[in-house]
């Protein structure tokens, strides 16, 4: 195990990063939210494909790069550095995962078409759904297990199954406004389900960036790609632990971005930045960003391995949304008027931070699941 | 040559061949080990060690498991400060002469810095040494010498010329502390117990021989010396949910009548703090395995300082009861903190010390945002001013 970056992960890095650079300024994302199309399609090709970041966790025998999760944390540290709106986490991780997971011949002719970066796909539940809501929906004495296949609904939605179509509707999923297939769970069961056969309604979102839609099925015609939810379960978990890379890359931009600000901004005749206050707000964020990425990187090697897997995923994601959400606040803050304005782009990180906090489990959520994990059980009788 | 792991076991396994710790008096093992190079790898020859990285003083340790050690918790300040910086400041003489015996422990180091009007702003310090021939007369006072009582040496700087800014009048000194004049006073602490003693200095004569660097060159000597002391205090290895979340966790585990969902979620929050802590500290040490360290050190002990607060004080409350009572107020010396082997009460009172021990954490956050983050620093106004006609 190792928490330092290799060599091979610094390279990736570093491709993505310049084609970031060029491509994704803050300037051309802030052009883009308030357009028909969000996602930077062009972008997403070049990422994808000349990069190769589509198919870094699809195995090499379908054409992908066989990549583990370290990598695909590195890529996601640089998108979110550049709030980039592109459907890696959506497609490339979270579907994929799923996919992976399943293995059916279903699923890995999915997965080869995905690999290239030519078709998308996303996973059906809703983006505030955390790996622990399967634990208790799957559990006998819940009225919402997820095989009930009734309007109860389950943590990600309510789909019926009947003559190999699907029914139903699911709110707040990300990454459904680009996809070519959606990867529904239903019934106990994945399902793949074309996006032209379902209706995507995508909805006024708070991340710009990464909008939600509302999806619904009405008789869609869907091919099973997996026998159980474990394949969900793997997905949500990667993605958990993933999206904490994604926070630190948030966090790092905003920390870079108000240090350069307050060298800059002088008031009472002085830089802002030489102010004790000041500098003591920003030496304790950087101190949560140092344990940030510390708990981002363990989490990623940790998946990687498949070792210490849950713990490892429940300390990141439980420190990092915080830490990405404190780091946007403070950089809107230490901006003064200027944070307040739409022209500048430190709201779209504040966006994406305040999103990812509730995206696959709030910080409370982990901390609930560490309880276990760690033994520290609640109160008696709670 | 430079020594690989291979090597330095080889080496290991002769020496304890050549040398049966059951058969030798500890002293002469030890003697011998640092003779043999043994003793800190890093060293040069001849001292101690053989020149050799770093991270291979584990190998050694291995090798050497069970056999006579020094109590390092009483030899801290020489193995941590004073060692290193006489490495790099002390004269041929001065290291053949202090660094054998400090390692062996057959003499005790403690370090004469803090001053009643010197604490953070350590450079405006004014015990004077004043030129008399070929030695030094010493008057000042010094405060928080843990050891000072039973230590043979100390680390001291003082100020040779009041005329000039402040950082440039010091010198460096190694004091001896058997000399006339060098009185210890127990200083008794919020805990009831004394780890720390107040040395008065009245008219104390050193040689020259025991300045360590250039005349007027103090400051920079001390900055070697403090930043091994702020490496000593933030960088010890612990393992996931050991340290003081053990000894609270464990509480609580034991005991389900104190919980309650308010001290359940700070006690979550405080684990998951305490584990993101642990692995940014093991992510330090790989970059220093790695030959790359990181700033990420600077933060270290600024981060286990709040932990240790926050946890002990939690620590007190969750007990109720017994969080209204403490285990002993009796003063006493004590050689080292027995963090674990005293009640909560105790740990709460002494973690206070963690954040103005060795760099306050206020100095700590700004070293982390001019060193680190680049940030300007305050108008300051006393940098070019002579020593003397500071206010005070």
């Amino acid at each position: 195990m190792t928490l330092l970056y290799s060599e091979v992960e610094e390279e990736l890095r570093a491709a993505v990063r310049d084609l970031l650079a060029d491509r994704c300024p803050p300037a051309t994302v802030l052009a883009r939210i308030e357009s028909a199309s969000p996602y930077d399609a062009d972008l997403w090709k070049a990422l994808a494909r000349d990069i190769g970041v589509a198919g870094l966790l699809i195995p090499e025998e379908l054409e992908g790069a066989g990549a583990s999760a370290r990598e695909a944390a590195v890529v996601l540290e640089e998108l979110g550095r550049a709030v980039t709106p592109v459907p890696f986490l959506t497609s490339s991780v979270l579907a994929t995962q799923a996919l992976v997971s399943a293995g059916t011949d279903g699923a890995r002719e999915l997965l080869a078409t995905l690999a290239s970066g030519e078709t998308t796909a996303a996973l059906a539940v809703s983006f505030a759904s955390s790996p622990y809501s399967l634990e208790w929906s799957e559990s006998p004495q819940s009225p919402k297990a997820p095989g009930a296949d009734t309007a109860a609904g389950t943590p990600w939605g309510a789909v019926a199954v009947e003559g190999g179509t699907l029914s139903g509707r699911v709110t707040a999923v990300a990454g459904a406004d680009v996809a070519d297939v959606l990867i529904v769970p239903a019934s106990g069961a994945l399902y793949a389900v074309e996006a032209a056969d379902a209706t995507v309604t995508p909805m006024v979102s708070l991340d710009l960036t990464r909008p939600i839609s509302t999806v619904t099925f009405i008789g869609a015609p869907a091919r099973q790609v997996s026998s159980g939810l474990r394949p969900l379960r793997a997905a949500l978990d990667l993605g958990a632990g993933l999206l904490a890379s994604e926070q630190l890359g948030v966090a790092e931009w905003c920390l870079t971005t108000t240090v350069a600000y307050v060298k800059e901004r002088h008031q009472f005749a002085r830089p802002v930045g030489s102010f004790q206050s000041l500098k003591h707000r920003l030496a304790d964020l950087w101190m949560e960003i140092v344990q940030a990425r510390a708990a981002a990187r363990n989490a990623a090697d940790a998946l990687a391995s498949g070792t210490d897997t849950a713990t490892a995923v429940a300390v990141a994601q439980a420190w990092c949304g915080a830490v990405a959400v404190h780091a946007a606040e403070e950089c809107v803050q230490l901006h003064g008027g200027i944070g307040m304005t739409w022209e500048h782009p430190v709201h779209l990180y504040l966006k994406r931070a305040k999103a990812d906090e509730i995206a696959l489990g709030t910080p409370g959520d982990h901390r609930d699941a560490l309880a276990r994990l760690a033994d520290l059980p609640g109160p008696l009788g709670s | 040559m430079t020594v690989d792991e291979a090597a330095l076991k080889e080496r290991a396994r002769a020496f304890l061949a050549e040398h049966d710790p059951a058969a030798t008096e500890p002293l002469d093992f030890l003697r011998a080990r640092f003779d043999a190079g043994l003793a800190w790898v890093h060293f040069p020859k001849g001292l101690g060690g053989l020149g050799a990285p770093r991270e291979l003083q584990n190998v050694v340790e291995g090798e050497l498991d069970g056999t006579p050690q020094t109590d390092v918790g009483k030899l801290a300040i020489g193995l941590g400060m004073a060692a290193p910086t006489i490495l790099i400041f002390g004269t041929e003489e001065q290291k053949k002469r202090f660094l054998r015996p400090l390692w062996t422990g057959e003499e005790i180091w403690c370090q004469l810095f803090s001053e009643p009007g010197a604490g953070s702003d350590l450079a405006t310090l004014a015990t004077r040494a004043v030129r008399d021939g070929d030695e030094w007369v010493v008057d000042g006072q010094k405060v928080w010498t843990s050891g000072a009582h039973h230590s043979r040496w100390a680390i001291l700087v003082a100020r040779t010329d009041p005329d000039v800014p402040k950082h440039r009048g010091l010198t460096y000194f190694v004091c001896d502390m058997e000399a006339p004049g060098v009185e210890v006073r127990p200083l008794r602490q919020i805990t009831g117990e004394a780890e720390f003693n107040e040395v008065f200095l009245t008219g104390v004569r050193l040689s020259d021989q025991l300045r360590l660097g250039e005349v007027g060159d103090g400051w920079r000597v001390a900055q070697t010396t403090l930043m091994n002391e702020r490496v000593a205090i933030g960088g010890s290895p612990v393992r996931r949910g050991g340290g003081v979340i053990g000894v609270v966790a464990e509480t609580w585990r034991r005991r389900p009548e104190i919980r309650t969902h308010d001290l359940h979620q700070r006690l979550l929050r405080l684990w998951v703090e305490t584990e993101v802590t642990r692995l940014a500290g093991v992510r330090l040490r790989e970059q220093l395995a790695a030959g790359a360290p990181g700033p990420e050190g600077s933060g270290m002990k600024l981060a286990f300082a709040r932990l240790n607060q926050a946890l002990s004080g939690l620590d007190v409350e969750m007990r109720r009861e017994e969080g209204l009572a403490y285990d002993d107020w009796t003063f006493r010396r004590s050689d080292s903190v027995d963090f674990f082997g005293r009640g909560p009460g105790y740990r709460y009172l002494r973690a206070k010390g963690n954040s103005i021990e060795g760099g306050t954490s206020e100095i700590l956050r700004n070293i982390i945002a001019e060193r680190v983050l680049g940030l300007p620093s305050e108008p300051r106004v006393d940098k070019n001013v002579p020593w003397k006609d500071l206010p005070r």
